[in-house]
């Protein structure tokens, strides 16, 4: 199945997502990788509020290349999402909905995505200047120092991205697989 | 004795950096091309389509096909009767800081493992230095991403493990690493030498074309082996699901001690890049 969806979701929008399906993801997605979670961590301990509404939301695991002049963005594929593993809980339960990432999650993340009626959509790990084909505006809003790494606000029309967690339990990395197999037999 | 000058070392590796990013070598878009013809699972042959869609997009629009443009490795094979005019070492990294700056690439590499500052202009580059006869020079740029990377392992196998304890070790790499490295990768195989040496075999055997199998008949049975028993896990494209897990397995070995049996696995991924020039 295809599905359109425009950010911020609802959990009534997430809920017939089943793993394996395509979305097509329209409006605002925010970029953090490692660096930034960890100090969205800081400010979640001091008691402060997260550099953007955090309800619904979409976060985008990607350092894009620097945009050449006239460009809106440069190369923005994903990173391995594995390493967010440790601090995407606590955003889910915050209300954070939707993760763009590439490859295996642990099982924590599994349960938060349950529990909260939340996904994992995989973007195409390597194809950069396709992801990047996606991308219609790009602003930094926090942490420049990063580099790479800042939060990026970006608006994105029609975003390609694959169902991998679903918030019935499903996981495309271990069901594709298996199903491939069994189509042998 | 021939002298080159650093100033031309620079210049070519600067070039190399941005022609490696944004155009894949033809032997790996090949294999990808070939692989999908061959894929037998939906969801994997529209994959690897879109995988090809990325490279042409790419190349159109002068966009680094992946955006972890990755640690600079630099291969050079000089001439022992090369002078070189200038500081070698400097002229690389040099080569690199300019590529990356005017080539719009991503600076990822930190200047320290554990402080993590970045250097900001992707140096220092990743150098291996081999001395060969003669008044030649060439170089070879392979920007190496680290999702990839991670998954890569190392294991001082026992002389006993023999040809089996090898297999079995490297599939399990490929198993362990699941949709992580962005599969289809490809495979760096060192065999033999010592603890370090073994990696570098690895990350060396990344060099070779994927249409070159291995010039000795029992690895090149091997490099195949592996191939087929790799592509029958079913972890596919993106780890989707489907045949096509790995383009090409390139096995180096070197002598090792009676006591050991070294195996490393250098985990690339579908986006395999490197690009060579002769001074």
């Amino acid at each position: 199945m295809e599905y359109r969806l425009t950010t911020p979701v609802t959990r009534a929008e997430l809920a017939p997502l089943r793993a394996g399906d395509t979305v097509l993801l329209s409006g605002i997605v925010y970029t953090a990788r490692d660096a930034a979670h960890q100090r969205m961590m800081e400010l979640l301990d001091r008691g402060e509020d997260l550099p953007f509404p955090v309800e619904g939301s979409a976060l985008y695991y990607v350092g894009p290349t620097p945009e050449r002049p006239g460009e809106i963005i440069g190369s923005a594929g994903p990173t391995t999402s594995g390493r967010m593993d440790p601090y995407s809980p606590r955003l889910l339960d915050l209300g954070q909905a939707i993760m763009i990432g590439k490859g295996a999650r642990n099982q924590a993340v599994k349960e938060a995505v349950v529990r909260n009626g939340a996904v994992y959509l995989a973007a195409l790990g390597g194809a950069g200047a396709l992801m990047a084909a996606s991308v219609r505006s790009l602003e930094v809003i926090c942490w420049e120092d990063l580099g790479c790494e800042a939060v990026r606000r970006l608006e994105v029309h029609d975003l390609p991205l694959t169902v991998v967690l679903d918030a019935h339990g499903g996981d495309l990395y271990e069901s594709g697989p298996r199903r491939y197999l069994e189509s042998l037999r | 004795m021939r002298t080159i000058p650093a100033t031309l070392m620079t210049e070519t590796v600067a070039r190399l950096c941005v022609q490696a990013n944004t155009r894949l070598p033809q032997d790996v878009a090949a294999a990808l091309a070939r692989r999908q013809g061959e894929e037998p699972w939906p969801l994997a042959r529209d994959t690897l389509a879109l995988l090809q869609d990325n490279l042409a997009l790419a190349s159109h629009r002068d966009l680094p096909v992946c955006q972890d443009t990755g640690m600079a490795c630099v291969f050079v094979e000089l001439g022992q009767d090369v002078h070189i005019e200038g500081d070698f070492e400097g002229a690389i990294h040099q080569g690199v800081r300019q590529g990356y700056g005017e080539g719009y690439l991503r600076k990822s590499i930190v200047g320290d493992p554990l402080r993590r500052v970045n250097t900001g202009d992707n140096t220092p580059a990743a150098i291996t230095l081999r001395l060969v006869p003669g008044e030649g020079c060439a170089i070879t740029v392979m920007p190496k991403g680290f999702g990839s990377e991670n998954m890569s392992r190392l294991a001082m196998l026992k002389p006993a493990d023999g040809v089996e304890g090898v297999k079995q070790f490297v599939v399990e790499t490929v198993r362990l690493a699941g949709p992580n490295p962005c599969p289809p990768t490809v495979l760096g195989v060192g065999i033999g030498g010592s603890f370090d040496k073994v990696a570098a075999l690895a990350k060396h055997a990344l060099l070779r074309p994927l249409d070159t199998p291995h010039p000795d008949p029992f690895y090149a049975g091997l490099e195949r082996n592996l191939l087929e028993e790799i592509n029958a896990l079913g972890i596919g494209p993106q780890g989707f699901g489907g045949r096509t897990t790995c383009l090409g397995v390139a096995i180096e070995t070197a002598p090792t001690h009676v006591a050991g049996l070294p195996v490393a696995v250098n985990v690339s991924c579908h986006v395999t890049r490197r690009a060579s020039a002769e001074l």
